[in-house]
């Protein structure tokens, strides 16, 4: 870096031009059909030494830039071939007949007409909602009167703070297991039949145990934003003789409007992708006697695990991704609609 | 006057409080206490305090521990070094690319890709999981490493479907760092690598805490990823798909998947305890920045 010796500038080169030369004959390699085990490496150790080859190289000027895009490469790199790629290619594998590892041709919109001609399919779609729309109203209920609770100054509401918060701990197969077996083996001595046999009520049980797990994670941003209200306002209405409820009402609520929406949002996103919880506690069984003219099994299903099933049980690889860019279309929009709608609310507030 | 009602009122808060922690720790009272008894006496009633023997609990783990489809220590330690690694390589590179990303913040390139970061977190997994199974088979192929069921493959999904919220959180919090600090560095003969690991990594540390509780949460506990790339009965298993395949070769056996799940448990549980304000705190931050 001090100094643009020569030696320094001899080595970059040397390195940069292996590294070149090795990565192309790997890729060449590769091309030709080779099965060459070091064809791997060979390409690994290649970039590695076009790296370090340009972080060597002599040259004050430039050195910021080379050390920029050195710094940005290993997360964007991994980013693109994990996200953007895949998800460039899911769109275009929806309108062909993949099969997970090929594709003959390509078939237009079939697969999207073909999914809504499908009663199972759109039974899923309804149910999703039914359950994303009463459930990030009862999170955020819950989680709000918690919050509330945890902050009227109760004694040990470090404890009760803990204890709700528990089950966000623990991942959704597992509690998925540990409530099949308190619906199926505890419950059951009260209600005589298993909750999880019934569609109507599996749907509850999936809703109970959903906001049993998220209310906790959502009442932690509900007090953090409870206790930044400004103490003096609080002492000011109450100078002015407010109830409680007036407090409730037209202080505390409009003041965390922006924490609202970001527990709205945070709840309908996690909801509508609800995958564990479904898989392990029903795994989407339930039968529907007549939706549309048809039989169906699949009673609590919801659009994940249809997607995933589709794909994964059934086989049906190009049908699964098109319902998956569904998937990505509906999530994309019901966003769009809910910042909009909550920027608006915050503006007249 | 007042003062009695107040206390009624606390009363009152204190036991809707205790009612609400009953109910919410219900079905962890009921993990625990099965799991030290029999199937039979958890049949006849699983409420029930009788049964239960510390001889039993020592028999389930044995069972639960040693049992082929299960292999806890094995699914422990390998969802334990999946985690780790994708940690501290997301806090690293993750740093890395937010500062690069927030220095240039006034260039095209950089807002276009902090753009798509950020554009990007909407996606759901759902959308990308089958055609990410198929490029990375290709990807394995092409450099003749296994991507799918090996653990750098796995590792190499994690810092992919990671980067965009890690790099949000930071690049917001790295264009609160005066600028000034870097340029005394530069002009005591700093070299940019350096500035950053020396005097801008260290300062990162609070943040880099928050990001790493979300993502730790996140990748400890995820079951689709590594279903998918794993596969259900593959040689590489996490704890997820370790309880998955255990429960599904094990069906109504309650004493042992709730042993097993007892097991899955307990290791988040104490570094919860351990570390629960902090956890909290950081959940809460990620929540309300994301």
């Amino acid at each position: 870096m001090k100094t643009n010796s020569a030696g320094n500038k001899g080595i970059s080169l040397i390195l940069m031009i292996a590294g070149l030369v090795m990565t192309i004959a790997a890729i060449v390699l590769d091309f030709m059909g080779s099965k060459a085990s070091f064809r791997g490496p060979l390409l690994i150790i290649g970039v590695l030494e076009v790296i370090i080859g340009a972080y060597l190289y002599p040259t004050l000027k430039h050195h910021r830039k080379i050390i920029y895009v050195i710094f940005l490469f290993p997360l964007l790199f991994a980013f693109v071939v994990t996200v953007i790629i895949p998800l460039l290619l899911g769109i275009f594998y929806s309108m062909t007949d993949w099969t997970g590892i090929r594709f003959t041709k390509f078939v237009g919109l079939a697969n999207y007409t073909a999914m809504f001609k499908d009663p199972a399919f759109l039974w899923s779609i309804l149910m999703t909602f039914v359950f994303v729309i009463i459930n990030m109203i009862l999170v955020n209920l819950v989680a709000f009167l918690l919050a509330l609770l945890c902050t009227s100054g109760l004694k040990g509401d470090g404890f009760f703070r803990v204890a709700y918060f528990l089950p966000n701990l623990i991942g959704g197969i597992v509690l998925g297991y540990i409530w099949q077996f308190v619906f199926n083996n505890v419950l059951i001595n009260i209600s005589k039949i298993s909750w999880l046999v019934q569609t109507k009520t599996a749907m509850l049980a999936i809703i109970i145990v959903y906001v049993w797990q998220y209310a906790g994670y959502i009442m932690l941003i509900y007090i953090t934003g409870l206790t930044q209200i400004p103490k003096d306002i609080l002492e000011a209405a109450s100078i002015d003789g407010a109830d409680a409820r007036q407090t409730l009402f037209e202080i505390k609520i409009p003041m965390i409007a922006s924490t609202i929406t970001i527990c709205t949002f945070l709840t309908l996103t996690s909801a509508f992708k609800q995958f564990d919880v479904n898989l392990a506690l029903t795994g989407g069984t339930g039968s529907v006697p007549n939706f549309m003219g048809q039989y169906l099994t699949n009673g609590t299903q919801m659009l994940a695990l249809n997607i995933y099933n589709t794909a994964v049980s059934k086989n049906n690889y190009s049908l699964g991704q098109a319902k998956a860019v569904l998937f990505f279309i509906i999530l994309a929009c019901v966003s769009l609609i809910q910042v909009r709608i909550s920027n608006k609310k915050e503006v007249e507030l | 006057m007042v003062g009695k009602e107040n206390r009624t009122r606390s009363y009152i808060l204190t036991a809707v409080g205790v009612v609400v922690a009953l109910y919410v720790l219900f079905p962890f009272f009921m993990v625990v206490l099965n799991s030290f008894k029999a199937q039979a006496s958890i049949v006849e009633s699983p409420v029930a305090l009788k049964g239960a023997s510390l001889g039993q609990l020592s028999k389930n783990l044995n069972a639960v521990i040693n049992n082929s489809n299960f292999q806890f220590w094995y699914a422990f330690g390998t969802s334990a070094v999946i985690t780790v690694i994708s940690l501290v390589l997301l806090a690293v590179l993750g740093s890395m690319a937010a500062w690069v990303i927030s220095r240039n913040n006034r260039t095209k390139w950089a807002t276009a890709i902090y753009m798509t970061f950020i554009a990007s977190m909407i996606i759901p997994f759902q959308v990308v999981m089958l055609p990410l199974i198929s490029t990375f088979r290709d990807v394995g192929k092409f450099i003749g490493i296994g991507m799918l069921q090996s653990i750098p493959g796995i590792v190499f999904a994690y810092c992919g479907f990671g980067g965009a919220m890690t790099v949000f959180i930071l690049t917001g919090f790295i264009k609160g760092v005066p600028y000034d600090l870097e340029e005394a560095a530069a002009i005591d003969g700093c070299s940019p690598e350096g500035t950053f690991f020396r005097i801008i990594l260290p300062l990162l540390t609070p943040v880099i805490t928050t990001v790493t509780i979300l993502n730790g949460m996140w990748i400890w506990n995820d079951y689709l990823l590594p279903s998918l790339m794993l596969g259900q009965n593959g040689r590489v298993k996490t704890l997820p798909v370790a309880v998955q395949a255990f429960v599904g070769s094990y069906v109504k056996q309650w004493d042992l998947i709730l042993t097993a799940a007892l097991l899955a448990i307990i290791p988040m549980v104490v570094i919860f305890l351990i570390g629960q304000k902090q956890i909290m705190k950081g959940m809460v931050e990620g929540a309300v920045k994301g």
